[in-house]
Formats: C-alpha cells, structure tokens, sequence
C-alpha cells in the first residue's frame, strides 16, 4: 500500500513538473528540436533542473543497500548499444519530432488534453505492444 | 523578458524531486514509457505502475480543474497515430525514454542512457529540420 502511494505521490509530483516547466506544451518541445528555426532552449534547462535532485539521490542510493521502503536500488545496466537501444531511440526521436510529445507529457495531457492526448496514447500503447516480442 | 527558462529550471527541479522520491522510497526509475509499457505488454502489472500512471494523469487533470490548460498538440490524427506509434515502439525497444534514460540516466552517468539521449535528440532533430524546413510540413 505505501509502495502504491509513494508511485502515486511521485507521478504527481512528475505532472506537477511538467505543466511548471511548459514540458506539456508540444509546441515548446518542438521547438527545441527546431534547431533551424525559432529555437526554444527550454528544455535543456528543464533537463539541467531535473538532473540536480536525481544526481543527489543517486550519490545518497550509492551510500544505502536498500530503498526506504525495502528492496535493492536499481543496477547501472551493462554498456550494451545494439540495434535496439540505437534503433529504438531513433524512432522515439521522429515521433517526438512529429508531434512534440514524449511519453511523460503525453500521459499528462490525458488529464487536459482532449481527444489528441487520447489518440496519441491509444497509438503509444499499440506502439509498446508492437516492441514486446522484440524486447530482450 | 521571456522567463520560460526559469519555469522551466524550476519545473526540472520539480521533476527531478519526484525521480529523486521515487527512486529512493520505492527503488525504481522514473520511467513512464516503462510503466505504461509494463501495463500493457504484462511484463510488470504491479501497483507501483498503476499508482504512478494513476498520478501523473491525475495531477493535470485535478489541476485542468482549477486553472485554464489546453492542448497544443497538432489536430491531424494521422500524424498523432504515427507519432503515437514510433514513440510507443520505439521507448519499448530501447527501453526508455526522456524521463529513463534522460533525466535518471544522465544523472548516474549511465553510457546507455547518455547514447540514447543524443540518439533520441539528434534524430529528433534531423527529422524536424526535414519535416519543418525542408518539407513544409507541421
């Protein structure tokens, strides 16, 4: 039961994140990418922000053996780059482009979004399960 | 003066702090296309999951309630399908995304999170300058 509310604590909190940082504005995300038009260096700083507290908590995980709630922290994955990290990671980045969302801010705009947030996720969804048999 | 940047700081350090709880409460990663993925393809149906999907969509929609929000998003629905698809497919393949492999990945200077990164913002790049600039499109 804490498990569940501390994820849900946490997802809140992520929203709240996003809707501060104008990271559920697809027009803002698109526009960092747009490196040849009106570029928007907005995101770099929400990233920059994000990586302050999670560098913290992983120095602190790196002196606890478990998480407050029990269990280990999560291993730092073997420096594998196959075809579906590189592969996968491209094809997140056209559809990123495309449209400005990336799975965060998507599931977000669920709550705001009208029919678009739904389209995108109902398609986000089909796109995961389509991945699963190709998942190692 | 524009200060998107300093909501946007501020708002990263928001983002930030809940990876921070949820990594050091729980033990996991931040990672939405994780979780949803996890949901759908049954690979981890667990509470956690449910709980952070259930609150980062609650969040918005509590706060929709309470201030004026809208979507910006593009109104063509083939575009959001394929968009929806490449994203979906692509974060379960590579198993991350902004969020995983970005925001929690960078951070512990994990090699496959930083190859992932530049591999998802190069190609977004590349395939907006095609889209916008040299096609005329979106």
């Amino acid at each position: 039961m804490q498990r569940t509310l501390f994820a849900a604590l946490a997802g809140a909190i992520f929203g709240l994140g996003l809707m501060l940082s104008g990271m559920t504005d697809t027009r803002s995300v698109q526009g960092f990418l747009d490196i040849f038009g009106a570029w928007n260096p907005t995101l770099a700083f929400v990233m920059g922000g994000a990586m302050i507290p999670m560098a913290i908590a992983w120095r602190v995980a790196a002196r606890r053996k478990t998480a407050v709630l029990g269990g280990s922290f999560p291993a730092m994955p073997p420096p594998r780059f196959d075809l579906n990290l590189i592969g996968g990671s491209a094809a997140f980045g056209a559809g990123w482009a495309l449209t400005g969302f990336c799975p965060g801010p998507a599931l977000a705009s669920l709550g705001f979004g009208g029919w678009q947030g739904l389209v995108f996720v109902a398609a986000m969804a089909g796109g995961a399960l389509l991945a699963a048999p190709l998942r190692r | 003066m524009d200060i998107n940047w300093l909501y946007g700081l501020l708002g990263g350090l928001v983002i930030g702090t809940a990876g921070a709880i949820y990594l050091l409460v729980n033990g996991r990663i931040m990672g939405p296309s994780g979780s949803l993925g996890g949901l759908m393809d049954g690979a981890d149906r667990s509470d956690e999951q449910f709980g952070f999907v259930a609150g980062l969509v609650a969040m918005p929609a509590a706060a929709a309630l309470m201030i004026p929000m809208q979507t910006y998003a593009g109104s063509n629905w083939a575009v959001l399908v394929i968009g929806g698809l490449l994203v979906g497919f692509g974060t379960r393949l590579a198993n991350g995304c902004t969020s995983g492999h970005g925001v929690c990945g960078i951070s512990r200077l994990s090699p496959r999170g930083i190859v992932a990164s530049a591999t998802y913002v190069g190609a977004g790049m590349v395939v907006m300058t095609v889209l916008r600039h040299l096609w005329g499109m979106i």
